[in-house]
């Protein structure tokens, strides 16, 4: 079996910055060159299959000469968010999935779909194979899995009420996510909905239950998710944000798309929390708060201001200064949400787009049976990474690595030395790119750059001739790849689903959304998918 | 015990590469910062496609097999006819020039793209994405376009390094006002804060 070799933690943390600096510098004579060490191939694992990994191979492949890239998947379709996490009525966000096919469709490219890597699949049909096996057989090997678990509030009632659902199982449940289609969320309780946090995820949840069921009956929204919500009383949306709107996260887009719903009506904000004179404001923030200042086209039908015409059928608030305090049970259903109280905050600077929320003692309290959490995702270690000793940085939850400010991706470990110097100890061959190298947030563009930066780095690393990698010396001087991981480990060919498994697997659903009128409708059961492949 | 080492220990015939001398790492560093940092020379190439093209993908069977993709729908720019031609000039990140020739109502991104400029395009021209951010050089030239609509704007405040004459390529069409355009391709990777690109 071929050897992996590891070079030693490099107790100098002067030498990594003037290297990183003077890498910046080489970069440029890399950007149309290729590199190559004496011809030999490259292979590289990227074990993950959204924006972060298809991006990585990408430039990975267009970087490094003789570059072969086997991208492992767990779930059976390829794509990560940009499938199950994307809007349904964002359809021309999916547009990247076109450069990926356009990647896909590379000879020196292989997709290995339906196999976890290092953690048990987390459905019935699926493939595993241990980390340590692909890093027996591959020069490098990047992580780009995204983070598929929730941050959570730790407060009374959150994990024993029902009727509080995380935006990450929502979201997943309405775009046909294996792992949540049978999340069934009860939207039949009450006409008001509370969603804590005032991110665009927040503002996506907010949309779907907002929105005409039949603009999104046209979309690839799941078929369970449009029975739902054709029956949902919900008439109120509060999205409830423990800052004030100058350090909301949403972005513009977002905000106006919510605003001109038809019939939607949008409730005025306190305008205290908006500087008096906005103009005076850089662009972005100025243009955003003129869109919240300026509010919906159709009045809220029980505001002072407006008439008694108004069409609104629907409304929602943005409710700042609230941090969520518990969750209190229903009266007429002890096991389910009732409420949820908030104590009110003050800012440490209103207009400080980095202000910090104090608590006031104070509390507010919202009712509502459905409540949505949406306060962010979360990356966790692959359960293999402890026996490895591969480092992952749990506060920040990312794999540890030396990316900071767009650096490349670097797997390292980061130790404080008795002089109280950083020492840092490098993983040869390791990366890491998208959400779990630079924590939940980012949109599509953004996890491009990161992993750019990824690949342009593997790149300069194995250029460079002498930064060391895993399996220097493999059989006749090229890791095996896949071939050896499927040797070594046994995973039976069936399962797996290869490039031409998914192209089947998308045009069975493409025809059955033909049949429906809808772009495509999604299979929400692996064994569905994979029947496909008989 | 160091971490590597466990590694070493978890994993079978794992060998440990030598220490490297703290000598030989400067030696190591010094040899990065050899290539001079000073701008590359500005070539120009009018009508043509820049030598970068066949440098990019290694083998012309993987060029063959990307360019015959058929998802891939965008890219295509018309040939302009003789005596038509409408140049626009586009700076990349190096600072190399690319002075091109293209006919009226082809937009920016297209163009780009078709020469193998490095501009993504990732939501293939929907006002979708920002990753077409090209920078007006003249302000001359930018105050002759159609202002950019709500749309553009709300994508352009997250676009990395915003000018005040900064635009999306996918909705710049060039018109024969426009002849003699010059733009330049935002570095990003300088700047990248997920805190400014949420
Ligand atoms: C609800 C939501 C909506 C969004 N909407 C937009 C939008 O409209 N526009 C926009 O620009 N951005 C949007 N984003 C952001 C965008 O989706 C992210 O920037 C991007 O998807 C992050 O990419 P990634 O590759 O790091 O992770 P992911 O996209 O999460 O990809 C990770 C992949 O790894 C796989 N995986 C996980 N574990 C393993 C394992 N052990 N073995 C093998 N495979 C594994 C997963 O199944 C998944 O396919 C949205 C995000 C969310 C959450
Ligand atoms: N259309 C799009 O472009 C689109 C759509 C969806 C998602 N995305 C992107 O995907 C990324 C993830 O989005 P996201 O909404 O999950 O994350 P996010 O943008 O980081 O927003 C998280 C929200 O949760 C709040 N929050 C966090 N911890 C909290 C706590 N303990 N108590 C109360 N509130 C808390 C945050 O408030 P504080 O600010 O006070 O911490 C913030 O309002 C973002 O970059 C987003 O832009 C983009
Ligand atoms: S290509 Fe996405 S905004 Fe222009």
């Amino acid at each position: 079996m071929a050897p992996i070799r590891w070079a030693q933690p490099r107790a100098c943390a002067k030498w990594t910055q003037t290297l990183r600096a003077s890498c910046s510098a080489r970069a440029r004579s890399y950007a149309t060159a290729q590199t190559s060490r004496g011809g030999r191939p490259f292979r590289l694992a990227i074990i993950g299959s959204g924006p972060a990994g298809f991006y990585t191979a990408y430039r990975a492949m267009s970087r490094i000469q003789d570059a072969k890239v086997d991208m492992y998947e767990a779930l059976p379709v390829p794509y990560g968010l940009v499938r199950f996490g994307v809007a349904p009525d964002h359809p021309e966000v999916k547009n990247c999935q076109e450069k990926f096919e356009e990647v896909a469709s590379s000879p020196n490219f292989t997709f290995v779909g339906n196999v976890s890597v290092g953690t048990p699949s987390d459905h019935p049909d699926g493939c595993t194979v241990p980390l340590a096996s692909i890093l027996r057989h591959y020069n490098a090997v990047v992580f780009s899995y995204g983070a598929a678990k929730d941050r959570t509030l730790g407060i009374p009632g959150e994990s024993s009420l029902k009727g509080i659902y995380s935006a990450r199982e929502f979201v997943g449940w309405y775009n046909g996510l294996p792992e949540h289609a049978d999340l069934a969320p009860d939207l039949t309780q009450g006409d008001e909905a509370v969603v804590i946090g005032q991110g665009n995820v927040a503002l996506d949840v907010a949309r779907m239950l907002l929105e005409d069921v039949d603009v999104l009956r046209k979309s690839d929204i799941a078929e369970h998710a449009i029975e739902t919500l054709s029956k949902s009383k919900i008439r109120r949306v509060h999205i409830v944000g423990r800052r004030g709107p100058m350090q909301a996260a949403f972005t513009i887009k977002e905000a106006r798309e919510l605003m001109k719903l038809p019939d939607v009506a949008f409730h005025p904000i306190d305008q205290s929390l908006i500087p008096a004179d906005p103009k005076t404001l850089p662009r972005a923030p100025r243009r955003l708060m003129d869109i919240l200042l300026k509010g919906s086209p159709t009045p809220p039908s029980s505001s002072s201001t407006s008439t008694s015409t108004s069409t609104a059928t629907k409304s929602w608030s943005l409710d700042f200064l609230l941090t969520p305090q518990a969750f209190h049970p229903c009266a007429a259903d002890p096991a389910r949400v009732g409420s949820t109280t908030f104590e009110r905050t003050a800012l440490s600077s209103p207009f400080d787009p980095h202000a910090y929320a104090l608590g006031t003692a104070q509390t507010v309290s919202l009712p509502s049976r459905a409540v949505f959490r949406s306060i962010g995702y979360r990356s966790a270690p692959l359960p293999e990474f402890a026996a490895l000793g591969i480092p992952f940085n749990e506060r920040w939850g990312v794999i540890s690595n030396d990316g900071g400010g767009g650096g490349g991706g670097r797997v390292q470990h980061e130790e404080r030395t008795a002089g109280a110097a950083m020492a840092y100890g490098r993983f040869p061959g390791l990366y890491c790119a998208g959400w779990v190298k630079r924590g939940p947030t980012g949109v599509i563009a953004s996890t491009m750059e990161d992993a750019f930066a990824t690949a342009d780095a593997i790149s300069r690393d194995w250029g460079s001739g002498d930064v060391p990698f895993l399996n220097p010396d493999g059989e006749g001087g090229e890791a095996a790849g896949w071939d050896g991981v499927r040797r070594e480990t046994g995973v039976g060919r069936a399962r797996v689903v290869d490039w031409d498994g998914w192209r089947r697997i998308d045009r069975a659903e493409r025809e059955r959304g033909r049949l429906v009128g809808k772009e495509r409708e999604k299979f929400t059961r692996t064994a569905d998918m994979l029947a496909v492949l008989g | 015990m160091s971490t590597p080492r466990l590694l070493a220990q978890t994993l079978p015939g794992l060998r440990l590469a030598p220490r490297r001398a703290a000598g030989a790492i400067a030696q190591h560093a010094r040899c990065y910062t050899k290539p001079s940092a000073s701008p590359a020379p500005a070539a120009i190439s009018p009508c043509s496609r820049p030598a970068a093209r066949h440098a990019r993908w290694s083998s012309p069977f993987q060029r063959r097999a990307f360019s015959a993709s058929p998802a891939v729908s965008h890219g295509h720019v018309e040939t302009p006819k003789a005596g038509e031609e409408l140049y626009v000039t586009f700076i990349d990140k190096e600072g190399m020039e690319h002075k091109i020739a293209v006919s009226k109502g082809a937009n920016l991104l297209d163009i780009a793209q078709a020469h193998d400029l490095e501009m993504e395009g990732a939501c293939g021209g929907s006002c979708a994405c920002s990753t077409c951010h090209v920078i007006v050089l003249d302000q001359e030239y930018y105050d002759k376009m159609p202002e950019p609509d709500d749309d553009e704007n709300d994508m352009l405040d997250l676009a990395f390094g915003l000018q005040e004459t900064s635009r999306l390529g996918c909705q710049v069409h060039m018109t024969p006002e426009l002849d003699g355009l010059r733009v330049k391709l935002p570095s990003m990777t300088r700047n990248l804060q997920s805190s400014d690109f949420k």
